[in-house]
């Protein structure tokens, strides 16, 4: 066995491997730049080579800064995570010529699963089942109706040169497809100036499903089931399960069976992951192999009991797999949620900054119930622009997918981040949404539930009550302890009461708290009663309530007369008033928010690098108004509709914070 | 003898009814609330001791003798804030505008002069058309009355303004000389001339709001410590801020039980300073940290952002934080700002509350406007308040301290009892490249010797160990155990006795 690994990667992939790494007794080298000196994965580690500024290309992908570095630290292996170079062939062949062992496949595979044609061609070699489709040249809509009917209906007729949608055609019968080449080539000459088109199947209701497989250097290859990665955003994989809800016994042996075969065809060593896309009929068809270990991985690990490093480790070291096909259980449900430093308030717009608090759930495993948070970063850690937005992995398992579920509700409750905007309500509201509940989901999940982005969650009825008794109970807490205060008059001391109104999700709840040694109990007026446990004390951040025994994580922030509790992907301020105060309250007059539609406000912390309008001007919908660059980025900021700019309040240079107004229009 | 005490029944009745049914409900449609309903709001539930509720205008002229409502425009008396005695006046609007006369003068001050005489806050809450023209001079010698008595009061016990509708005219000049003015939004506004008048002298269109509403007070001018959503809210606040805040000058700050570990550690502190020298990061989130529960009321939130200025508790009791923002002009101290904090310091001073600084100053602001300005006064009342402060003064430098800024920022030279540096601190004389700039000027051609005279000051001065030599600084701190050791070093000043030599008074470079 080795005595000691060098991990090309950063963040929560670079610690992953060094946990298992250091189970196995192997002593580590991390690799950072400039901007990871201070990275978790740089502290963890046994040894620490700085190989470069922060780009990437300046550092992790420089293949002869990672050599440099296995030089200096007399590294026997190199374990690639995923991205940088994990799949550079390149890369694998100086770790082969220098002697040391790459803790991946074979440059072979990598080769040639890397070409998206070269992977189809053998694949199909392979009998592993691929998209059927006519890539050649056809000649008129008649011949477009016959290839058509050689692939099924429905299929999809494209333009060669096409993209965004246009010169594409889907036809579910002959008469459509006549009709569908003829306008697809119409539109793709005059479009693209190539009228030339092909045909292939369209897959309906597509979800993407991905077998693992593992291979040692003995021709021993084995599958490990599958993960469903259907909730994905523009193509960024958001949430993962597995086993996956959709595919049956028989369907899952074929699609393990199929990429064993192409795993052994290409003569492929470590672990792998050949993903489909599985229609609404479980016909499914390759995609393309990812010769790496995937960001996903632990959703394998927790169902088989598996470690894939510690098994990509081993083989690479030449040691044959210690188990069979017939070995492989798949035991109970995993659920895999990717925390992103992206605000779903705002059209998942990156964000970076300071995790000025970081506080993951705590990890546990128990016969029914695990929760695993893979992660790179720490409290008082920094959210770069230089790398990917990922903060961790947040995985539960249970013995079946509702548990799963539920587990992960619990967890993304306890999650506390703050700093930065994330995604955590969002992955909430996915935890709680009927159409994912129900495992009826596609590729399109997010697409067709969010439409129009992500607007924050609406709670029941029954949790806003809960959470109604919940804060009532708190406040009084708030309320006592205030009323404790040193020089108080003596016998003319306030007594806090016990009558509350609590105002929340736009209702007015009329309760009685009778608190005791434990908690509280809290009557409602329409006669309904809740039972309060909870340690919680002033300033708690996070409140762990027992309602009616059922326990919430509420997330607390304080404001006048009350609280702002973020729970399930909402966020709503609570005020706990006593009646004369609810009296007076209703009084005030509901102050309208500022009107933003007449200006353009910064959407992200940036940097104004021009102003394309002038006061006085008169824009069109769509035309740019001004660049922000944020994140090395340059964003083009355009009127949503015609209007007169009226006043420029920002200029080249200025570095705005996000909402600053950069002009408003008449 | 029933119907006797019914009479006072029917009396007081008359009396909370204050302008009538109609003007209460005119109010309430400006989105405000009565006098009345407002001490409610203030003061604990049913703690109100009301005085002078009969008491009725004497004026004969303009036909005032056929008019004369008890109470003559405003509520006065006692209660309580968490069980603490507080004086309170409520201006009526509902009764002739809430116009100050004679008698609603004397109201005002016959609680001002219990309050100095008991020791007890005095929260005026401020909501009057200003003067009662038909009382003329009477009126007059009603608010210069009130006045007289905002400044015998002015640091014998804490006084709060809250402008919960209009308050213009001579009328500004009572909360101008309390410790704190607290604004409604969109519902009150304060200035000497209105609209009309200054459209008069000066040609200006300006809007009540804009010449002197919450926004102008608490951005632009500074007269205003903090605004609020609305009355509910702005009286809550209120009630708040007492919380911190000793009776008088004669007692210690109030001390509240606690749910915070005096040893919290916080590890993302230690990260808290960027690797970049000039980059800037969020002193608030250090001031979050250390302080009890991460609660902070801060003062002038909106006002010289360079300098964060508010309360915290260390332990329950009350602390003053004074700290630079890096985030704002990199934390540079102006005139806005040495102002801003000058008052702020000698407020906690009157008032025995200790004071915590933060320090992460470049230096003073240069140019033009802040010379012709008066740069050097204004600097030099910070200086002046944190030089005469006897309260315990415990100083922690984050980062920069440079130049006569360091010197200003409660140092050590100015009777700082704890002065703490975190290792990322550089107490110097000035920045590494200002300093080898003047330092070798000959080798100014030459850019590399240059960069290397750089490099040398840098590793010699950019440290706190210079000053930690000298015993300028204490003790260099883990940034992670700075709760702790803030926490230790007041409550090991909890029997501080420092006194100034005697004199009439200070004078402070007004």
């Amino acid at each position: 066995m080795m005595k000691k690994i060098l991990i090309a990667n950063r963040g929560e992939i670079a610690c992953r491997v060094m946990k298992t790494a250091r189970k196995m007794g192997i002593k580590t080298v991390a690799v950072y730049s400039d901007a990871d000196a201070q990275a978790l994965h740089v502290q963890m580690a046994d040894e620490a080579v700085h190989i470069g500024p922060p780009p990437a290309n300046q550092s992790y992908i420089v293949i002869d800064k990672i050599m440099e570095a296995i030089k200096q630290t007399g590294a026997e292996g190199v374990h690639p995570g995923y991205g940088f170079l994990s799949e550079n062939k390149l890369f694998a062949r100086a770790l082969d010529e220098a002697g040391v062992a790459f803790i991946g496949p074979p440059e072979g595979a990598i080769e040639s699963m890397g070409d998206k044609i070269t992977s189809k061609k053998i694949a199909q070699e392979a009998g592993v089942s691929t998209v059927p489709g006519y890539m050649g040249l056809i000649a008129d809509a008649e011949e477009a109706v016959k290839i058509s009917n050689e692939i099924g209906y429905p299929v999809m007729i494209k333009a060669s040169a096409g993209g965004g949608g246009k010169g594409m055609r889907i036809a579910w019968n002959d008469a459509e497809a006549r009709e569908g080449f003829q306008s697809s080539k119409n539109e793709a000459a005059s479009s693209f100036g190539d009228d030339r088109i092909f045909i292939e199947k369209f897959v309906t209701q597509p979800r993407h499903i991905e077998i693992q497989v593992l291979a040692d250097q003995h021709g021993n290859c084995v599958y490990l089931g599958e993960r469903e990665c259907s909730i994905q955003r523009r193509n960024q994989k958001v949430i993962e399960e597995a086993p996956s809800p959709f595919l049956d016994p028989e369907t899952r042996a074929a699609m393990g069976a199929q990429s064993v075969a192409l795993a052994q065809a290409v003569g492929y060593t470590s672990a792998g992951t050949v993903e489909f896309i599985v229609d609404g009929d479980r016909n499914f068809y390759f995609l393309e192999m990812n010769t790496r270990l995937q960001v996903e991985h632990p959703v394998t690990e927790l169902i088989t009991g598996i470690d894939l490093v510690e098994q990509m480790i081993r083989v690479a070291a030449g040691e044959p797999l210690g188990f069979t096909q017939d070995d492989i259980n798949l035991n109970g449900w995993a659920m895999e949620s990717r925390l992103y430093a992206e605000d779903p308030y705002r059209g998942f717009l990156p964000s970076i900054g300071r995790l000025t608090r970081y506080r993951p759930p705590e990890e546990m495993a128990s016969a029914d119930k695990v929760v695993r948070n893979d992660t790179g970063v720490y409290e008082g850690g920094e959210i770069s622009m230089f790398y990917d937005p990922m903060i961790a992995k947040l995985c539960t398992w249970a013995p079946d997918r509702a548990g799963a579920i539920e587990g992960m509700r619990h967890a993304l409750d306890g999650f506390e981040l703050e700093g930065i905007g994330h995604n955590l309500p969002f992955l909430s509201a996915v935890m709680d949404h009927p159409r994912f509940t129900s495992g009826n989901i596609t590729t399109a999940f997010i697409e067709e539930e969010f439409p129009g982005g992500f607007e924050g969650v609406t709670l029941p009825e029954a949790d806003i009550k809960r959470i109604a008794a919940a804060t009532a109970a708190m406040h009084r807490i708030a309320e006592i302890r205030r009323s404790r205060i040193s020089g108080r008059m003596d016998n003319h001391t306030r007594v806090v009461g016990s009558d509350w109104v609590v105002e929340i999700a736009g209702k007015s709840l009329i309760v009685e708290v009778s608190a005791d040694k434990s908690g509280a109990t809290v009557g409602f007026g329409d006669g309904t009663v809740h039972r309060i446990d909870s340690g919680w004390t002033p300033g708690d951040v996070l409140a762990v309530v027992k309602v009616d025994g059922a326990e919430m994580k509420l997330k607390v922030a304080k404001q006048p007369s009350g609280f702002v509790i973020r729970y399930r992907g909402a966020e709503m301020p609570v005020k706990v008033y006593t009646p004369r105060q609810a009296e007076l309250a209703k009084l005030m007059p509901e102050k309208v928010e500022a009107d933003t539609s007449k200006m353009l406000l910064c959407p992200m912390p940036g940097l104004i690098v021009k102003i394309d309008v002038e006061e006085g001007d008169e824009v069109q919908d769509g035309q740019a108004l001004c660049t922000v660059e944020a994140m090395k980025m340059e964003n083009i900021l355009r009127a949503e509709r015609k209007g007169v700019v009226s006043k420029i309040k920002a200029a080249a240079g200025d570095s705005l914070a996000v909402d600053e107004i950069i002009m408003e229009f008449e | 003898m029933n119907d006797i005490l019914q009479e006072l029944e029917a009396r007081r009745d008359t009396a909370r009814l204050g302008g009538g049914q109609r003007r209460i409900d005119a109010q309430h449609a400006k989105g405000k609330l009565t006098a009345r309903e407002r001490i409610d709001l203030l003061l604990d539930e049913g703690s109100f001791e009301e005085f002078d509720m009969f008491v009725a205008h004497r004026c004969t002229d303009f036909g005032m003798e056929g008019d004369r409502p008890p109470g003559d425009g405003v509520v006065t008396g006692w209660g309580t804030i968490n069980g603490r005695m507080v004086y309170v006046f409520s201006q009526d609007f509902t009764v002739f505008g809430g116009s100050l006369s004679e008698t609603h003068a004397q109201k005002i001050c016959k609680i001002m002069d219990m309050a100095m005489q008991n020791g007890a806050p005095v929260v005026g809450i401020n909501d009057s058309g200003g003067a009662r023209i038909q009382e003329g001079v009477a009126s007059l010698a009603g608010y210069a009355e009130v006045f007289q008595r905002n400044i015998m009061a002015s640091g014998v016990v804490p006084q709060i303004s809250v402008i919960m509708g209009p308050c213009a005219g001579g009328a500004v000049y009572s909360p101008a000389m309390t410790d704190f003015i607290f604004m409604v939004k969109d519902s009150s506004y304060m200035f000497v001339t209105g609209p009309d008048v200054v459209k008069t002298v000066t040609n200006e269109v300006v809007t009540a709001e804009e010449l002197g509403g919450a926004s102008t007070h608490t951005k632009k001018s500074s007269v205003a410590d903090g605004a609020f959503e609305n009355d509910v809210e702005a009286l809550g606040q209120v009630r708040r801020l007492v919380d911190f805040l000793p009776l008088n000058n004669r007692e210690k700050p109030p001390v509240r039980p606690f749910f915070d570990d005096v040893a919290r550690v916080e590890n993302s502190l230690d990260t808290l300073i960027p690797a970049n020298a000039n980059a800037p990061y969020d002193m608030k989130e250090l001031i979050i940290k250390l302080g009890d529960e991460g609660d902070f009321y801060e003062i002038q939130e909106d006002f010289a952002k360079n300098i964060i200025t508010g309360f915290m508790r260390l332990e329950g009791s009350t602390v003053g934080v004074v700290a630079n923002q890096p985030m704002v002009l990199a934390g540079c101290l102006d005139i806005d700002s040495s102002r801003k904090a000058a008052r702020f310091v000698r407020f906690c001073d009157a008032f025995e509350i200790p004071i915590l600084t933060l320090v992460d100053v470049p230096g003073f602001l240069p140019g033009t406007s802040q010379e012709y300005g008066g740069v050097i006064k204004h600097g030099a009342k910070l200086l002046f308040a944190y030089g005469e402060a006897t309260v315990p003064k415990v100083t922690v430098i984050t980062r920069k301290a440079y130049g006569g800024a360091y010197d200003v920022m409660a140092s050590k030279h100015l009777r700082g009892d704890f002065n703490y540096a975190w290792p990322t601190a550089e107490i110097a004389v000035m920045g590494a490249k200002g300093a080898t700039e003047i330092l070798y000027r000959s080798e100014l051609g030459d850019a590399e010797k240059i960069a290397q005279r750089t490099a040398d000051y840098e590793e010699r001065f950019a440290n706190p160990f210079v000053a930690a030599e000298k015993g300028f600084i204490d003790e260099v701190i883990m940034p992670h155990s700075t709760r702790r050791r803030v926490c230790r070093a007041f409550a090991s000043l909890r029997g501080k006795s420092l006194k100034n030599p005697w004199k009439k008074h200070d004078n402070i470079p007004l």
